[in-house]
């Protein structure tokens, strides 16, 4: 099917048909009013704001320790990255210098984070596109994973681990050891999700020129991290402004090539989150390698009142840039905190793509979007 | 050729019984044989399925309800019982019934879809003499009653007032009547060759010659296009475009719950029991046993090896070919993600049927020179 854009013939007779809030594949509560001609959409209204929990505003009544368990909860499939972003903010308008030790630390959770993130965004794609089976594997996977950070800080979901200064505990004792037999394990994984999903002749039939967002209309729309670099954009936080340690690595950005279709397909998207969970492995490899001793509390401060002054500092999630913005006026609350959220730019570009694909494709798209709602809404 | 309900009339018929009440008597009975049927093949094809696709991702499945001194827990046994639980929790459950929803044909679908599932078997022979009712015309009838279902799932998609199930109904009609087809015309094939519209013309004619679906590589091809329509058929994946839970939530199924829904499942594990069942005896030669695989013209075995085939051990050889491609459809549903509608509209008009169609003619012209 071609995307058509003729709206003259399908607005005569079109059906509103309202997908979510409860809805098996809109990831959260997120609602589609979705025009439809029999099965072709021409149009979508996304809905947002039913996971809205105010995130901002409690910000501003909060001191800056305290805010940490709040930013887990915006990204909750990446916890570790939003505590990372807001804790670089926060060393940013503090001026603090890290231990090296506290960096390592954090890039290889952040690494592992990825992986766990990038886990269910395939898992759940394929659920879209209806094959069970991968979801309930990367889930066990991404259950490994999990395993780690719980030995690591006892949560399973919302850490609270990665703290402005600092991490709130050392390593725990065979954490590393645990980590290396996980990606050895792991990598044999990898291929066989390949083997199952990624070359499956349905699956490509399914996702491959669905959905195409070409590179312009991905930078217009502020599209970001995997579902921008799907569009052939060699853009990550991590090489264009490296934070952290990450200048140190060696390691490849994938982009999508249109393999399989277009650039900028729905296939091009699950692809390059694909590649980044091997490049993620090859991440940790070398910081596990690299992992200097030193205690991980020499830099924290025991008080948090920044100057007066405002930071904004950005970060490469799982879902892409996330952004901090605070405004401080030398108090122990930040005076004003704001956060760019990529899946909300992200979702934002699907009328754009969406339009004139069919009811299934609007799934497909969406789950290779991969958008977390508690981040959008905040 | 004799059958079961013959055989009752006939046993009956010495007994100083009203004919009136014989003939009841007559329906009754293969009526009640034909609904335990399709409840236990539910029961044990739905633990079936759990158990498939829990082995196949990794998982255990069911592993925690017991049923009669089989104890649930860490036993290959566990959670043998819960289908049995499940059956009972959808029996009690409140049967919902929207406001808007068109009444009458609401509670009329889930009968119709059943009726169609049911009337089926009738016509269907699980072994030498063991069937219901023997019709001239089984393949025939067979292809016209899995027609029966389509209008019950549009009743059920338009009557229900939601606009999953128009889509789902919308979607299940377009399916199942293009992908009957491609299943008449391989069916049809058979019909040729063997010259018989009834399921013990085409078994005697395999016992005779060979299983049909070594017949000729038309033959196979003819299998493998009426394998694939029939999971088409039943809306199992990756063709259960009409459900796609995860884009229609449950398509024409989504109003429905309780006893209603719990017919929709019968019907459902029904059918895949019935084309599992016609393809066996089409295709893979029914109740014979393999012997007659390797009983080839140049090397003959000695009659004594035919001592496989028989009335009951027939039933066991027919199960054994339908237990293997219903897991064959589960293997699918577990491997395979979903066509879109227009992919699967592709493949029965684009593919299915020239091919089809090109399979008659080239087995015609076979049946000439050979």
């Amino acid at each position: 099917m071609n995307k058509s854009k003729d709206s003259s013939i399908v607005s005569i007779d079109e059906m509103v048909l309202n997908m979510g809030p409860q809805h098996p594949s809109t990831h959260g509560v997120l609602r589609l009013k979705i025009h439809t001609d029999g099965e072709v959409v021409s149009k979508i209204e996304p809905v947002i704001g039913y996971l809205h929990r105010c995130f901002e505003k409690h910000c501003e009544n909060l001191s800056y320790e305290q805010i940490v368990p709040f930013t887990d909860r915006c990204d909750y499939l990446a916890s570790m990255h939003m505590d990372h972003a807001y804790s670089i903010a926060v060393e940013k308008l503090l001026d603090i210098e890290l231990p090296e030790r506290v960096e390592y630390i954090r890039v290889i959770i952040a690494e592992l984070q990825r992986i766990a993130s990038h886990l269910v965004a395939i898992g759940t794609f394929g659920l879209d596109v209806g094959a069970i089976t991968p979801f309930t594997w990367t889930i066990r996977d991404r259950e490994r994973v999990l395993d780690l950070f719980e030995a690591l800080c006892g949560a399973r979901l919302l850490y609270n681990y990665i703290w402005p200064g600092g991490v709130s505990h050392d390593l725990s004792p065979k954490f590393i050891q645990h980590t290396q037999e996980f990606l050895d394990y792991f990598e044999t994984q990898i291929f066989e999700y390949n083997e199952l999903l990624t070359g499956n002749k349905i699956f490509i039939e399914r996702t491959a020129d669905v959905g195409v967002m070409p590179s312009d209309v991905a930078v217009n729309f502020g599209v970001t991290g995997p579902s921008l670099r799907g569009s052939g954009v060699d853009y990550d936080l991590r090489k264009t402004q490296p934070y952290s340690i990450y200048d140190k690595f060696d390691f490849n950005v994938p982009v999508g090539e249109g393999k399989m279709g277009t650039v900028g397909d729905s296939w091009d998207r699950y692809w390059v989150r694909m590649v980044e969970m091997e490049e993620s492995i090859k991440i940790i490899r070398q910081a596990i390698s690299s992992l200097p001793d030193g205690d991980v509390h020499s830099a924290m401060p025991k008080r948090i009142r920044p100057k007066k002054g405002e930071v904004y500092s950005r970060y490469e999630s799982a879902r892409g840039d996330v952004g901090f913005f605070i405004q401080s006026n030398g108090k122990n609350i930040p005076m004003r905190l704001k956060m760019r959220s990529p899946a909300f730019c992200n979702l934002s570009v699907l009328g754009e793509i969406a339009e004139g694909w069919m009811i299934s494709d609007v799934i497909t798209i969406l789950g290779s979007l991969d958008i977390v709602l508690g981040e959008i809404d905040r | 050729m004799t059958s079961i309900v013959k055989s009752i009339i006939n046993s009956l018929s010495g007994l100083p019984i009203d004919p009136f009440l014989l003939a009841v008597l007559a329906i009754l009975i293969p009526g009640i044989i034909v609904f335990l049927i399709m409840a236990v093949n539910a029961l044990i094809a739905v633990y079936f399925e759990r158990k498939v696709s829990a082995f196949m991702q990794d998982r255990l499945g069911p592993m925690e309800v017991g049923l009669f001194g089989f104890k649930g827990g860490k036993k290959f046994w566990g959670g043998i019982g819960q289908t049995f639980a499940d059956a009972i929790k959808l029996l009690s459950k409140e049967d919902i019934i929207p406001n808007d929803a068109d009444r009458f044909l609401m509670i009329l679908a889930p009968f119709i879809i059943f009726t169609g599932a049911f009337l089926t078997f009738v016509g269907l022979p699980v072994s030498e003499s063991l069937v219901i009712s023997n019709f001239n015309i089984g393949i025939f009838y067979i292809i016209a009653m899995s027609s029966v279902a389509v209008i019950g799932i549009i009743l059920a998609g338009w009557s229900s007032n939601n606009k999953w199930s128009l889509y789902g109904a919308m979607r299940a009609a377009a399916q199942m009547i293009s992908y009957e087809i491609p299943i008449a015309l391989s069916l049809i094939l058979v019909v040729i060759v063997t010259g018989h519209l009834d399921f013990y013309g085409i078994v005697d004619w395999q016992a005779e010659n060979r299983w049909f679906i070594i017949h000729s590589p038309f033959a196979f091809l003819g299998f493998v296009i009426y394998f694939i329509s029939v999971v088409a058929e039943t809306n199992r994946t990756p063709f259960d475009i009409p459900e796609a839970e995860s884009e229609l939530v449950a398509g024409w199924m989504t109003e429905y719950s309780g006893f209603r829904w719990a017919l929709f499942f019968l019907s459902e594990y029904a059918n895949m029991l019935i084309v599992a069942f016609v393809a066996s005896i089409v295709f893979l030669g029914g109740w014979l046993s393999p012997m007659h695989l390797i009983d080839l013209p140049f090397f003959d075995l000695p009659d004594s090896w035919m001592i496989m085939d028989g009335k009951l051990i027939g039933i066991f050889w027919i199960f054994i070919k339908a237990v293997f491609l219903i897991f064959c459809m589960m293997w699918f549903r577990w491997t395979f993600p979903r066509l879109r509608v227009d992919q699967l509209m592709y493949t029965c008009w684009k593919v299915f049927i020239p091919f089809a169609v090109a399979n008659v003619i080239l087995v015609s012209i076979w049946e000439l020179i050979f």
